[in-house]
């Protein structure tokens, strides 16, 4: 019974990779900006719901501080595109991509300020319990983990797709000018876009430290995320969910199956075969240019 | 023989047709001009002879030699320059700079030389040197040599765009819209210049336009073109008194 | 302001712009040999540091700033053009052969990695590369028997024809060979710029499709420079190799090649300015901030990712408030001296600028 168990693992593991990985295509998907600190943005979610909840911090019950942190996140991404992003306004998106990674950086040394480098532990109800169908172990936060990234997924794909903010939010990334012109408030909802990010971050890093423990240094998996975004063709959602159930998916088989040292390069030689084969990802979105 | 022979060039985009059984051909020494109400398939004209698009059917010929056979970075060697529609210049550097990128077909040197600047480079580059100060001098563009392209109104980049395809010392010179955004007397500019391209330069012209006012003083023939395919061609004269063409510019009736 | 009156095409071609821009350079040369007489071995070590940051910068700076495309992972070629030269030299190859061979070397490699890579743009660019640097560490694992994997490799002291040069015990010899990798570094680099094949890098930055329209092979130009960037940069790598005295897997991680993107960013994109601006920043700014942390508290804290999360909060400050770096500033203040007292503000003000979708290419 190792097959499913293996799959069960990976699978919730790709749900956190595939939450960052919806992170960065929102972003992506309104504002033509890659976000590389997004993994970042998922500790910083993580660190304050577990200042606001852990006992020796400041002990309110969990399900008080995790739409409390969710919500802080939101207002520091708002305020993170409004105070820095929204001065690049126009340049290439190789000044954003070098500017968001020295942002998570700046982030990873402020979270190692605050709250130390030792990985703590969230004291969350979902880490509790377990379910088991058959041989297979499945832990209560698993299951959340899954339900929650599948839930979110869908209601962002149907906010991109059914309404009128979703609509502006792509056309505002596809010309901003022309977007302009027609009457749409780009900054204010490239603003939003980025405290939608936020909060869907905070969503990952109270999944992801109910798990395990975090550490500044958890941002890094945002990498992997990235692996996955790329993999599902960067401005499609579901396929950003698809990417990270892949990336998630490898893992816990090739470190099974592959011999120590190789195991660790499988998801990046996946994410380099994508690439190679199919330079746009698995859903691309890219056209050629008009002359 | 024509110096550029287009027959039965046919193009579809998905289910759209934008350049149906298409056939003309261009005389060396004239300017001819492609007219046509807004997405009649001119631009895709040019972009097909760039090589830019496959057609789907059509053989397109220049001096006698195949041009399918080649990759759009071939294009150029064989003296085929052009401009773009919206302006594709290099933004970030100077005008001088930009001029001397429309020389690059005649490189002759392999990176080891340049990075030693071997002497053959430094007479290569003296010579592209020359060359660009001769479109400087043609196009009046000295005050704006050291300029960096993106600080440059709208009207000297047109020219900027026109001056980079000369340098390449083209046989047959593409321009898409070349007055389009210009004021009268830029456009009169335009007109002159056109004019002693083909004279002074014995540089044939293939340009698209809208502007009937300088497409009728300049050229020698015209071709209309509506949903991709051939309306009417012949003198300026010719064109513009063609029931079709009418019929095509001002709706049904008016005619 | 100076006034040059230009009468002949090779004023336009020649290395320095007139006599005044020579005569400061040879100042700076000068200055730049006579440095171990006026400063202490260890601030000498310290400008080495400086010279091989900025090689190593001029190797990212031809491939961002000239090409235009974001490489993340050039601490890859830095270890391959560190490895394959103490490899060579172990297989008894002369440091004189071994040292350009490096070079040549990673830039072959690096070429035959580009021709997929090239089908990547910005982004996508960005993340394979990312993905290069993250590989380059489990692959030097991974060859332990040419590597010597986690243990690493203690490089010899080199040989020239019998002149030994070793960093620690002769600091100026290991600074002058330094000095002369950058000349010439430079050199080229300034060379190409001035030829066809620089203002073809420039063209397939700024617009591909008019690039291919007057002839310029897409992706033949950004192998080139893809090839040449890693070669300049692998030679950086083999001196940072010497300069280390010890390397393993861990020596040229991701971390790195982000600060050397960073670096130049900070020093200013598309110049060769930039590249040594840049390294100046990188190389003297644990030195301030150790001054700066000790004169705070007594006691000898050691804060991590102190130099990181500062060195990262410079940059953001320079991408938004002087896109340019510190040469786009240096151009700023010096124009501001030679029009006195006629400089206005809004001369330099930035073009208002309107980001479209990169999903059409």
């Amino acid at each position: 019974m190792v097959i499913p168990q293996l799959l069960v693992s990976g699978l919730a593991n790709g749900c956190v990779y595939g939450l960052i990985a919806l992170g960065f295509v929102l972003i992506y998907k309104a504002t033509e900006a890659v976000n590389f600190a997004q993994g970042d943005f998922m500790m910083i979610g993580a660190f304050i719901t577990l200042g606001l909840t852990n006992a020796e911090y400041m002990g309110l019950p969990f399900w008080l501080s995790a739409p409390l942190a969710i919500g802080i996140m939101a207002v520091l991404g708002y305020l993170l595109d409004y105070l820095i992003l929204r001065h690049l306004f126009g340049q290439s998106q190789t000044a954003v991509v070098i500017l968001t990674i020295a942002l998570g950086f700046v982030l990873r040394f402020v979270a190692g300020f605050i709250w130390g480098h030792i990985p703590q532990s969230l004291e969350s109800p979902l880490s509790v319990g377990e379910v088991r169908l058959g041989d297979v172990v499945l832990g209560m936060a698993d299951i959340a983990i899954i339900g929650m990234t599948l839930l979110l997924t869908l209601l962002l794909y149907l906010f991109f797709q059914r309404t009128k903010l979703g609509l502006a939010m792509q056309a505002a990334s596809q010309n901003q000018m022309a977007a302009y012109y027609m009457g749409i408030p780009v900054r204010r909802v490239q603003g939003m876009v980025w405290g939608l990010a936020g909060a869907v971050a905070a969503v990952a890093g109270i999944l992801y430290a109910s798990k395990g423990a975090v550490d500044p240094n958890a941002g890094l998996l945002g990498i992997k995320a990235f692996a996955a975004a790329v993999i599902g063709g960067f401005g499609s959602l579901p396929g950003a969910l698809v990417g990270g159930l892949i990336v998630g998916v490898i893992e816990p088989f090739a470190s099974y199956y592959m011999p120590a040292g190789y195991s660790q390069i499988a998801p990046y030689a996946v994410l380099l075969f994508v690439l190679i084969f199919m330079p746009h990802g698995l859903f691309s979105q890219v056209r050629t240019k008009k002359v | 023989m024509s110096l550029l022979e287009i027959n039965n060039a046919t193009l579809k985009f998905g289910g759209v047709v934008a350049v149906n059984d298409l056939s003309f051909a261009v005389e060396e020494g004239e300017v001819y001009a492609i007219v046509g109400p807004n997405g009649a398939g001119k631009s895709t004209v040019f972009n097909l002879i760039s090589r830019f698009y496959d057609p789907f059917a059509g053989s397109f010929r220049f001096d006698g030699k195949d041009l399918l056979k080649r990759k759009p970075d071939q294009i150029a060697d064989l003296g085929i320059a052009r401009t773009f529609q919206n302006i594709e210049l290099f933004d970030h550097a100077t005008v001088l700079q930009n001029l001397l990128i429309g020389r690059h077909r005649h490189r002759r040197s392999n990176f080891v030389q340049e990075m030693l600047f071997a002497p053959k480079v430094r007479r290569a580059e003296l010579v592209n040197r020359a060359a660009v100060e001769q479109v400087i001098d043609f196009l009046d563009l000295q005050p704006y040599r050291n300029k960096m392209i993106a600080g440059l109104p709208y009207g000297v980049r047109k020219v900027v765009e026109l001056g980079r395809a000369l340098a390449s010392g083209p046989k047959l010179l593409l321009l898409d819209e070349p007055a389009s955004g210009l004021s009268v007397e830029e456009t009169q500019d335009m007109r002159w210049w056109i004019d002693d391209i083909r004279k002074q330069m014995g540089i044939t012209v293939l340009m698209v336009e809208h502007d009937m006012g300088l497409v009728s003083s300049v050229s020698d023939r015209v071709l209309a073109l509506a949903d991709g395919a051939k309306l009417a061609e012949g003198t300026p004269a010719e064109v513009q008194s063609n029931p079709a063409v009418i019929e095509a510019y001002l709706g049904a009736g008016a005619a | 302001m100076r006034i040059q009156f230009k009468t002949s095409y090779n004023d336009d071609i020649r290395l320095f712009e007139d006599g005044w821009s020579l005569s400061v350079y040879s100042v700076l040369l000068f200055v730049a040999i006579a440095l171990p007489f006026i400063i202490n071995d260890f601030y000498l070590g310290e400008m080495t540091n400086v010279l091989i940051w900025a090689i190593a910068g001029l190797g990212l700076m031809l491939l961002t700033g000239q090409t235009g495309q974001a490489s993340l992972g050039h601490a890859a070629f830095l270890a391959l053009g560190c490895y394959s030269n103490v490899i060579l030299i172990e297989q008894g190859v002369p440091f004189i052969l071994a040292f350009p061979l490096a070079g040549i070397i990673t830039g072959i490699i690096g070429t035959l990695i580009a021709f997929p890579a090239l089908r990547l743009h910005g982004v996508y660019l960005a993340i394979a590369t990312i993905a290069l640097s993250i590989l380059a560490d489990d692959i030097i694992v991974l060859l332990e028997p040419w590597t010597g994997g986690v243990s690493g490799k203690f490089p010899v002291p080199i040989d020239i024809f019998g002149f030994e040069i070793e960093r620690w015990t002769m600091p100026t010899r290991f600074y002058y060979l330094v000095l002369v990798v950058t000349l010439i570094t430079t050199l080229f680099y300034r060379n190409l710029l001035r030829s066809p094949l620089g203002r073809a890098f420039a063209a397939v930055r700024d617009s591909e499709v008019s690039a291919m329209a007057m002839g310029v092979h897409i992706a033949r130009t950004k192998a080139t420079s893809f090839g040449i960037s890693c070669g300049i940069t692998g030679l950086a790598g083999a001196l940072m190799g010497y300069y280390a005295g010890a390397f393993n897997n861990e020596t040229f991680s991701l971390v790195i090649s982000i600060q050397l993107l960073m670096m130049i960013v900070i020093g200013g994109l598309g110049s060769i300015h930039g590249a040594f601006f840049g390294a100046f920043v990188i190389a003297f700014l644990p030195q301030a901030l150790s001054i700066l942390t000790k004169s705070i508290s007594s006691d000898n804290v050691t804060i991590p990712g102190l130099e990181s999360g500062v060195f990262a909060a410079i940059l953001v400050l320079f991408i938004l408030f002087e896109p340019m770096g510190i040469y786009g500033r240096w151009l700023k203040i010096r124009t501001w001296f030679e029009l006195f007292p006629f400089a206005r503000k809004d001369m330099f003000r930035r073009q208002k600028s309107y980001l479209k979708t990169e999903r059409l290419r």
